[in-house]
């Protein structure tokens, strides 16, 4: 059994204007300490698939599909039994550090309210708890006397991944642990979060716009369009050989340093990230897409097993021969 | 290189600190020059002081001493002269949403400058003509929108016209795709390519991603607490960079070769500009013991290696580079 099942899962947005599918129908597994990033531009869904992970969303988004975290739905859980969940089975960094602490609050007190609403701990033990799970991020025991204020944005992510330290979860789902750092401050970041997941085994969901990143630190990747994986596989393959067309746009948007390749070519793709509230008939990807075939924009392929093991691709270009008849079944 | 259009000549830019905390040297001594048609991209981390650097070139800064140069004359700060020179040198601001008034269409945002300017006549011919460089195609479709009505990628493309419609020479672009989507980047870097092209346009292209100067830029200068300590062709500098710091930051690419360099601890501070070389405390060659074998950790510790020259040549201000590249081991060691 793997540690996080989820399975056919949309969230729609009820707005004003009509239903808004922010996730469509998307399936994936992680298991015990394994790293699955996930990729995808601004308004893909990968934001609301996190917050869905642990029943974060509000009230107008409507979910269906399942979510098993060790074994049991996520979706159907009691309200008591998904408090315990969060923060001690799975917890979450999220991006922007700089908002998502309490700016009035001592450091050492946000730290310490998970283990205290957690664990029946003493006041000494969580004190004790508190100054190791800090010196664990590579920040000072004293500073927990720190406001968020006195910090700079590097040792705020690290205040942020001790919180999600806290109650030894089995699943960390971090949302843009980086992003807005610097690359050396960055780096530091995911130095620690990689050595951390791997002696602790942890688990790890890292979600982020940057596909290079995300290839370098987490064994598989899946890329998301459009509030579907388009893509899915081990880290170096997609990054490296991506089969579907976004995918490639996506890995080739990322230039790599001295690669004669990209030398005065930045590679782009033509429009936009399509709306959620107005997404392109067929296959979402098609306007952009530069291997678009005629029927494309009628066709909206599932996500398929490659030729080569262990990937997935949701583009009429890997499906066999056969084709179009299979793609409204799904794979065997 | 042909005359500079725009120069940095020894600038220092200083502020008082917050809270009494001294003077911050946030540009500490920069040579930089600019070429006609030439793409320059300045890169450094968060509070070196590359933004500082930008807003004196252009004008919006007073150097508190040294001097910004255009086409060889110094800058005057006079409002007439700075309204002239801001014609040839324009603006590209990070932000796209930020910077366009939510309440101005694309016409009014892009027939701005002309308007500050005085330039009526064909008016809508011009601003028509800037937003298609701009790649906004077919212009008049896009005359009455608004921002809210247009996807990131095409308000970049809006401010990019704003800055065309005077037809400068030079833009200076303050991380000009950090806030896009990754597959939205490339086109507008694609578009500074073309813009280089077809118009002979220079670009100070300021950024924090290395990425970006190999995808566009001819030269790098690389910045490290208020100075460049770096600098060069891209090719060379991004390849087979001398200093220390560059070494580092191009080490802990995600998808550098080798293992990365992973510098620890945040840049110091401006108001307290280490002794001796800048980077000295955080230098993994100075850590490593390197330096001491070439001979030159009192140096590290104890001299400044200068500012560097403007022009195109090849520089580090590292004393472990220079000494290295000194042919011999001997020749090194003699070095002060």
């Amino acid at each position: 059994m793997s540690l996080l099942e989820v399975d056919d899962l949309t969230v729609t947005y009820r707005t004003g204007g009509g239903d808004v599918p922010a996730v469509r129908g998307v399936s994936f597994a992680l298991e015990a300490g394994q790293k699955l990033g996930l990729a995808g531009e601004s308004g893909c869904g990968k934001s609301t698939m996190a917050l869905a992970l642990l029943r974060l969303l509000p009230k107008t988004a409507r979910l269906t599909g399942e979510i098993r975290f060790d074994g049991e739905d996520i979706l159907t859980m009691s309200w008591g039994r998904l408090r315990a969940v969060r923060w001690a089975g799975a917890s979450i960094v999220f991006q922007g550090a700089m908002h998502s602490l309490n700016a009035v609050q001592r450091i050492g007190a946000q730290i310490a309210e998970p283990i205290r609403l957690h664990s029946k701990a003493t006041e000494a033990e969580i004190r004790r708890k508190t100054g190791e799970l800090l010196e664990h991020v590579g920040l000072p025991a004293r500073r927990a006397d720190a406001y968020p204020h006195e910090l700079s944005g590097g040792q705020r992510q690290r205040v942020m991944i001790a919180m999600a330290l806290a109650c030894d979860p089995k699943l960390i789902v971090a949302d843009e642990p980086t992003t807005a750092l610097d690359v050396m401050i960055q780096a530091q970041i995911l130095t620690l979060i990689e050595s951390l997941v791997a002696e602790q085994d942890i688990s790890l969901l890292m979600i982020s716009h940057d596909l290079s990143v995300l290839a370098d630190t987490c064994d598989r990747l899946a890329v998301m369009y459009a509030g579907r994986i388009v893509e899915e596989g081990p880290a170096a393959a997609v990054f490296g050989a991506a089969r579907h067309p976004y995918g490639q746009a996506l890995a080739a948007a990322f230039p790599r340093i001295g690669d004669p390749a990209s030398r005065r070519r930045p590679q782009g793709l033509a429009g936009d990230p399509p709306d959620p509230a107005e997404l392109p008939t067929g296959c979402a990807f098609h306007p952009r897409c530069p291997a678009r075939l005629d029927h494309c924009d009628r066709v909206d392929p599932a996500l398929w097993p490659t030729a080569d093991d262990d990937r997935r691709a949701a583009c009429v270009h890997v499906l066999p021969d056969e084709g179009l008849s299979l793609l409204t079944k799904e794979p065997a | 290189m042909s005359d500079p259009i725009l120069s940095a000549e020894d600038v220092h830019v200083e502020f008082e600190a917050r809270r009494g905390g001294g003077r911050a040297r946030a540009v500490d001594g920069v040579n930089l020059d600019i070429a006609p048609g030439e793409i320059v991209a300045l890169v450094g981390e968060s509070g070196c002081g590359k933004t500082t650097l930008a807003r004196t070139l252009l004008g919006l800064e007073r150097p508190t001493s040294g001097r910004v140069l255009h086409r060889g004359t110094p800058l005057a700060y006079t409002s007439k002269a700075l309204k002239r020179f801001r014609r040839d040198v324009q603006l590209v601001l990070q932000d796209p949403s930020g910077s366009l008034n939510p309440r101005h269409t694309v016409y009014d945002a892009v027939a701005e400058g002309l308007r500050i300017h005085g330039d009526v006549p064909n008016e809508r011919e011009r601003v028509a003509d800037a937003l298609s460089r701009a790649g906004l195609r077919p212009p008049e479709r896009l005359f009455l929108r608004f921002p809210h009505e247009l996807s990131g990628g095409q308000r970049q493309r809006v401010v990019i016209a704003g800055a065309l419609v005077l037809e400068p020479n030079v833009i200076v672009a303050d991380e000009p795709v950090a806030s896009l989507d990754a597959s939205v980047r490339g086109e507008i870097l694609a578009l500074l390519l073309r813009l280089r092209d077809e118009l002979g346009l220079a670009a100070l292209v300021v950024t924090h991603d290395l990425g970006l100067a190999w995808n566009i830029a001819d030269r790098v200068a690389v910045m490290y607490l208020g100075r460049i300590v770096e600098t060069g062709p891209v090719e060379k500098i991004l390849t087979a960079p001398e200093h220390p710091y560059t070494q580092a930051l191009l080490s802990v690419l995600p998808d550098a070769p080798g293992s990365p360099v992973v510098l620890q601890g945040e840049p110091p501070d401006p108001t307290r500009i280490p002794s001796g070389c800048r980077f000295h405390l955080r230098c993994p060659v100075l850590a490593s013991g390197a330096a001491a074998t070439a001979g030159v950790d009192g140096a590290c510790r104890g001299e400044d290696p200068g500012v560097l020259a403007g022009g195109t040549a090849v520089q580090a201000a590292c004393h472990y580079a220079r000494a290295v590249s000194s042919s011999t081991g001997q020749a090194a060691a003699a070095r002060p």
